[in-house]
């Protein structure tokens, strides 16, 4: 038998999807829908005041204000990136690790938010490794909730990171960011896209600036339904035909945590997507080289492409500091003091 | 014991061909007289005034998780069923994955003590293998004669063709039915949703619709295969287009297969699940506007055989975690007549005997329930009588039940209970 779904008979009202109660807070950055183009050109602003700004003057923006990084998964850049924004905007920060505190004792989400908020933190910066697990913080604490990563979902301030390294190549000297400030730009991510909450944030946010987004890669890292997520956004799985087209390349680490029992022939994949130096000086000479990292050198891209003239991997590193600056400080501006 | 008359209602007893004003007398525990209104004498009978409500035979939940023995937390067979008298619900047929697995007859028969405090008939179903972990088969003649009404292994489906073959063998010999939760579940691992856009979009694993359709068509085949006009096989809780069809052709078939499709399946899709509600979160999933549209065209045109709630009750902290590590299940013995008469009667058109008759008189054919889900002389007494045109709105926090876990709290309910009669006693009454 191969029955498929078919259309109804008739037209049937049916209920509707009740609004979205979130966010809570407008401190939170939960997504990167959350924000309207206004938002992001505000926090673009402010991440160029802030970057700018003489360190001691900086330090009194958020003096003594208490921030909570809540991290369930391991993480270099991200962790490292908020806590010295926070710090470099005055505030006190703790940090509380799934590996070293009562989370391992099984208490949960919920719980460990509250006890952060009954210690006196006014924001949290969360990373956890189940999608969605922000936005049950939020409901909880009804503090500023950053996301800083969940799951296979989003990763927000680093589409906003990413998107500040692209404006700086493209589109030197942008003070804001409208409908059309990408048109013409095509950024190709290339990868394991179905784990990557990096690409999800991504396709989710450049193209409202106007950029067409290609995703590239094999049918199992990247589902034939990926560009139904939002407008402009369409997949090329031809590698190659897909670096012609770019004036960005994003690539992305396979994320081997998250492969639940799929099996992926590295070689083979190399073969078809991974980023040389001979494929981009061919194809995409001018393109701008991203990787929200950890990159793992030979696999995704060689040591060359990486260490490159054309990456611009470790100035994603230093924007996300100045971005993390504006997202934290806006966090705890439009919100006064505690829930 | 006391009689009681049902004065000046309107009676639908859709098994009996009736829909039209009559008075109805109870007594010791059945169904004594039914009348034209004013032609039975009280002669001394406890009087309930019906008039401008409708009189219909007591609901039947074919699909309910009681969570006694063993999770008494979530819910007892006390609180369920205090639940589902005030949904309209008169019997409940109760699923085996408890805690222990009813796998035995002293379980079964465990639950059926009166010490148990069930408020409406409970009809255990048990476990069609040993923990239900489709290896061994239990004996179903012994689980039949302690109570038991079908089997199945609910939440973990029999995928092994040998060990389901043999389930719907063995139990069509003693005269029981086969209700399968059909999902692949090799094709389910770690997904906690519907396949589709919104789950690659909330970065959720997708548990695809081959997942129920295919095992659907695979428990057909076997009942092709077997040639025996006494196996009865039941598909619980529907929720795709595909496993419709196969059941809709192996009924054109004249195979004795019938389904069920519980309400959430008939009015919400996975776009309900909005920012990882958990109370949007059920095993099978919300699914597509499509599949969701197919429930409702399945309802009305006869295929599906039974509106069946899932009832599956979960604490408030078990609910209140990530998306991922929620439990699956809401509950639904109080909803669901309201929603029904809501949704499928007023919205959809489906004359109100039809809903009732979903609700009652196939639920009790299809799992034989004798002298249930009718009103006629000689029926046991379950009654219930409701406000058809009465708009209200649910409660959650005004449950019976022991949890709340509901996405319809807030809802606009059509149709509102007035009393609630198992077996001649009123075990609900509306405030």
């Amino acid at each position: 038998m191969n029955a498929t779904a078919q259309p109804a008979r008739r037209q049937l009202n049916s209920p509707p999807v009740p609004p979205s109660p979130f966010p809570y807070n407008p401190g939170s950055l939960l997504s990167v829908q959350d924000l309207s183009l206004e938002a992001v050109s505000h926090i673009l602003a402010r991440a160029n005041a802030l970057e700018g700004m003489d360190p001691l003057v900086r330090a009194r923006i958020l003096a003594k204000r208490r921030v909570a990084l809540l991290f369930y998964e391991s993480s270099t850049r991200t962790r490292t990136s908020f806590e010295l924004a926070a710090k470099g905007l005055g505030a006190d920060t703790t940090l509380v690790s799934s590996l070293s505190s009562s989370i391992e004792k099984g208490e949960t989400l919920k719980d460990t938010g509250l006890t952060l908020r009954a210690l006196g933190a006014e924001a949290i910066i969360l990373r956890h490794n189940s999608s969605g697990a922000p936005w049950l913080l939020e409901q909880s604490t009804h503090l500023p909730v950053l996301n800083a990563g969940d799951g296979m979902h989003e990763h927000p301030t680093q589409a906003l990171l990413d998107l500040r390294t692209i404006l700086q190549h493209l589109r030197p000297g942008a003070e804001s960011v409208a409908a059309d400030t990408l048109s013409g730009v095509t950024v190709t991510i290339v990868g394991d896209i179905f784990h990557s909450r990096v690409a999800r944030s991504n396709m989710l946010l450049l193209p409202r600036l106007g950029a067409r987004v290609l995703l590239c890669g094999p049918k199992e890292l990247l589902p034939e339904i990926a560009p139904t997520a939002g407008p402009g956004i369409a997949i090329e799985r031809d590698f190659e035909a897909a670096l012609r087209q770019s004036q960005v390349v994003m690539m992305l680490r396979i994320q081997a945590e998250r492969l639940a029992g799929m099996q992926i022939d590295l070689d083979q994949y190399k073969a078809s997507y991974q980023l040389t130096g001979q494929r981009l000086a061919a194809l995409a000479p001018q393109a701008v080289v991203l990787h929200p990292g950890p990159i793992i050198r030979g696999l995704e891209l060689t040591a060359g492409v990486a260490d490159g003239p054309q990456s611009a991997i470790l100035e994603q590193v230093r924007n996300g500091v100045a971005i993390r600056m504006a997202v934290v400080e806006r966090a705890l501006a439009t919100h006064g003091g505690r829930a | 014991m006391t009689a009681l008359l049902i004065r000046g209602g309107h009676l639908i007893d859709p098994a009996a061909g009736i829909d039209a004003p009559k008075d109805i007398l109870l007594k010791d525990g059945r169904v004594a007289e039914v009348a034209a209104p004013g032609k039975i004498k009280s002669n001394g009978a406890e009087t309930l005034d019906a008039t401008g409500l409708t009189v219909a035979p007591g609901l039947i939940d074919i699909h309910v998780h009681l969570r006694e023995p063993g999770q008494s937390h979530k819910e007892t067979i006390a609180t369920g069923t205090a639940s589902a008298a005030a949904g309209g619900f008169t019997s409940v047929a109760a699923m085996p994955n408890t805690v222990p697995v009813n796998d035995s007859p002293e379980i079964t028969r465990w639950m059926l003590a009166p010490e148990r405090g069930a408020q409406v008939r409970v009809f255990p179903i048990a476990a069609a293998t040993r923990g239900s972990r489709g290896e061994a088969i239990n004996d179903f003649a012994a689980l039949k004669a302690a109570g038991a009404v079908a089997v199945t292994d609910d939440g973990h489906p029999i995928l092994k063709d040998g060990i389901m073959r043999e389930t719907l063998a063995a139990a069509a010999r003693v005269g029981l039915s086969v209700i399968q939760h059909a999902e692949d579940t090799r094709l389910t691992q770690g997904c906690s949703m519907n396949a589709g856009p919104t789950a690659f979009k909330l970065g959720l694993r997708g548990m695809p619709v081959e997942a129920e359709s295919g095992l659907v068509e695979r428990d057909i085949r076997l009942v092709t295969e077997l040639r025996d006009a006494r196996v009865h096989l039941h598909v619980a809780h529907t929720s795709t287009a595909a496993a419709v069809a196969a059941v809709r052709q192996a009924r054109r078939n004249g195979l004795r297969v019938t389904c069920e499709v519980a309400p959430h399946h008939f009015l919400l899709t996975e776009e309900h699940v909005g920012l990882y509600n958990t109370h949007a979160k059920m095993n099978p999933p919300l699914r597509s506007a499509a599949d969701r549209d197919a429930m409702i065209e399945a309802i009305l045109d006869g295929v599906v055989d039974a509106i069946a709630t899932d009832h599956a009750p979960h604490a408030v902290h078990e609910k209140e975690v990530e998306f991922e590590h929620a439990p699956n299940g809401i509950t639904g013995l109080e909803t669901a007549l309201g929603l029904s008469l809501r949704w499928l009667h007023r919205e959809w058109k489906l004359p109100l005997g039809r809903v009732l008759s979903l609700l009652s008189a196939q639920p009790a054919a299809l799992l034989g329930l004798r002298g249930r889900g009718t009103l006629a002389a000689g029926s046991f007494a379950d009654v219930v009588v409701f406000d058809p045109r009465a708009e209200w709105t649910y409660r959650a926090a005004d449950t019976r039940s022991r949890s709340r876990n509901t996405p319809f709290d807030g809802w606009t309910m059509q149709g509102k209970v007035r009393w609630t009669i198992s077996e001649g006693r009123v075990v609900y009454t509306s405030a």
